[in-house]
């Protein structure tokens, strides 16, 4: 369980650039949850997800995952437990390295001294079969060499080789084209539910929002401005969400983009 | 035509060249696989040889070896600790640590800028004296270096196949990606400048007990014509696997001297050396980049035609 206890975040706080990142906001997330998260740009969805994984400390609040008091903790050693995707299929892997490395250094078994060992390649190559890319006969390729598609798939893979607390999803369909975009979103529905992985993940696309995951949060000025899941959730359409947004925060929603992106 | 002076001419050039190639290693962890240019070399090859030297002199000619390696360590850490945790960029850390360890090197040699072991039980004279008399006579040098260089390529490629080898690739890699890990970069990074800086150190050790001087000028310009030996091994060998590279890199350092012993024969002045690595360097670096540049140039010069 995630709970996220009236965290703030202002950037360069006192300057002419000042910006209010997160404005006190609390979010409970329960094992087993898949929460979708929506919002205009600037709304604070990434700021939200880079506060969870440590990329930096918030200015005040509590940050607690399974119990553990993880406020203050640097990232990588959040990253044991919280798995992330970027938008950007480039981050996730160290290109001029080969897959099954990239796939050793996320397993992270064995000691500091320890090599890849013949059971370990076997676990890879079944993992890499789930795929379905054909990644599991070219273990010894350089991930440089793979398309953006095939790169977000080994990061989702590397992200959950290990089963995280969290898995973090920042949009990490957008860049990719409309069919690979389909595939990487497939494989996370299936990978999350077999696991049954306590998931968020940011969209722009409002239909998938709603269609994915047992919950949806959106929001605005870098707080939760709407929480809806169960029956309500079932019954709510885009056009609803659209008019939700309007209602409460006053403006309206940048729909064209969300409406007609993948 | 007489070879004799070409065949002693070669064997030392294949003795410097391999001695040198310690140092070439070094940097193929930090700059090829770190991603960091680490500047401290000149002078961390300088303390190697200055540490080796003073622990000779008295008396510990095995010591020597370690001794001079550890101080490698020591100042491997200093240049990772500035730059990983005291917010000073790469390679600025490198070029404050060679700044400093030049005041540490006179400092090592007691005061002094010169020391000589001519009279000194070095590794070297050991085995010499050994071998006197029976087929290796003369060859002792050549093969202590030789088992030096080839103890640094097998641990080092064992040591990158391991889990800390795999992140300290990963580190020059990607970083974040480290990070996502669970792995700390700030370990990684010194922990490979810490093992790159005690090849270094035991390279300029070997060099001053070889040749049973050292001065404080022993280290100039060893980064760029370390960086020279790295990049012509690059050209012949490649970016294959690890162990490949490696051997690569200890080719270039060979074929770097040879040629410059050659150049010396056709009456170059050994001032030009540094000149020369420079040169190699350069264009190492900067051909690929120009040639990438070609065909843009070529579309602006073919339209430039077409409207005059």
């Amino acid at each position: 369980m995630l709970m996220i206890e009236n965290i703030t975040k202002t950037f360069n706080p006192g300057t002419i650039n000042s910006k209010v990142a997160l404005s006190g906001l609390s979010l409970t997330v329960n094992d087993g949850d898949f929460i979708t998260i929506i919002g205009a740009n600037g709304a604070g969805k990434s700021t939200l997800f880079n506060a969870i994984r440590g990329k930096f400390i918030t200015d005040s609040g509590r940050i607690v995952l399974d119990g553990e008091d993880i406020t203050l903790k640097p990232d990588y050693i959040r990253a044991k437990n919280i798995g992330m995707l970027f938008q950007d299929p480039m981050l996730g892997t160290a290109p001029g390295m080969t897959i099954e490395e990239n796939l050793a250094l996320a397993a992270g078994r064995g000691g500091w001294l320890g090599r890849i060992t013949k059971a370990d390649r076997e676990f890879f190559k079944e993992r890499l079969s789930l795929l379905d890319m054909d990644l599991e006969n070219r273990m010894d390729h350089p991930v440089g060499l793979l398309s953006g598609g095939q790169r977000q798939a080994l990061t989702l893979m590397m992200a959950t080789i290990n089963k995280p607390k969290l898995l973090l999803l920042d949009e990490h369909t957008a860049a990719l084209d409309p069919a690979t975009a389909e595939k990487v979103l497939e494989l996370t529905k299936t990978i999350v539910s077999e696991n049954n992985i306590t998931c968020l993940m940011v969209t722009h696309n409002m239909q998938s929002a709603l269609d994915l995951g047992n919950r949806t949060i959106m929001m605005d000025g870098g707080n939760i401005i709407f929480d809806t899941r169960g029956e309500e959730r079932s019954r709510l359409t885009v056009e609803d969400f659209l008019i939700k947004f309007r209602e409460i925060s006053g403006r309206k929603l940048d729909s064209d983009r969300m409406l007609l992106s993948d | 035509m007489n070879i004799a002076p070409y065949i002693s001419l070669f064997q030392t050039s294949l003795e410097l060249g391999l001695i040198s190639s310690l140092t070439v290693l070094a940097l193929f962890l930090s700059y090829s696989m770190l991603n960091v240019c680490d500047l401290s070399t000149d002078g961390c090859f300088t303390l190697g040889a200055a540490v080796g030297a003073v622990v000779a002199l008295m008396g510990h000619p095995f010591l020597s070896i370690p001794a001079a390696m550890l101080a490698g360590v020591i100042s491997g850490f200093v240049t990772g600790f500035l730059q990983t945790k005291m917010g000073i960029d790469s390679l600025l850390s490198g070029i404050i640590v060679n700044t400093g360890l030049y005041s540490i090197n006179i400092a090592v040699m007691g005061n002094s800028s010169l020391l000589n072991l001519n009279k000194t039980e070095t590794i070297f004279t050991l085995y010499k004296d050994a071998a006197e008399g029976t087929a290796l006579e003369g060859k002792t040098d050549l093969i202590i270096i030789l088992l030096a260089v080839a103890a640094v390529i097998i641990i080092l490629s064992l040591f990158l196949s391991t889990r800390l080898g795999l992140a300290i690739r990963a580190t020059g890699n990607n970083p974040d990606m480290v990070r996502s890990s669970s792995i700390n970069p700030v370990f990684t990074t010194l922990t490979g400048l810490c093992i790159a800086n005690a090849f270094t150190a035991l390279s300029g050790c070997m060099l001053a007990e070889m040749q049973k001087s050292v001065n404080i000028d022993i280290g100039t310009g060893m980064v760029t014509m370390a960086l020279a030996s790295l990049l012509i091994g690059r050209a012949f060998m490649g970016k294959g696997r690890i162990p490949v590279r490696a051997v690569g890199a200890v080719l270039g350092a060979i074929i770097f001297r040879i040629v410059y012993a050659l150049a010396l024969r056709c009456d170059m002045p050994a001032y030009m050396l540094k000149l020369i690595s420079s040169v190699i360097v350069i264009i190492a670096i900067s051909g690929p980049y120009l040639k990438s540049r070609v065909p843009d140039i070529k579309r602006r010069l073919e339209a430039g035609k077409v409207r005059s």
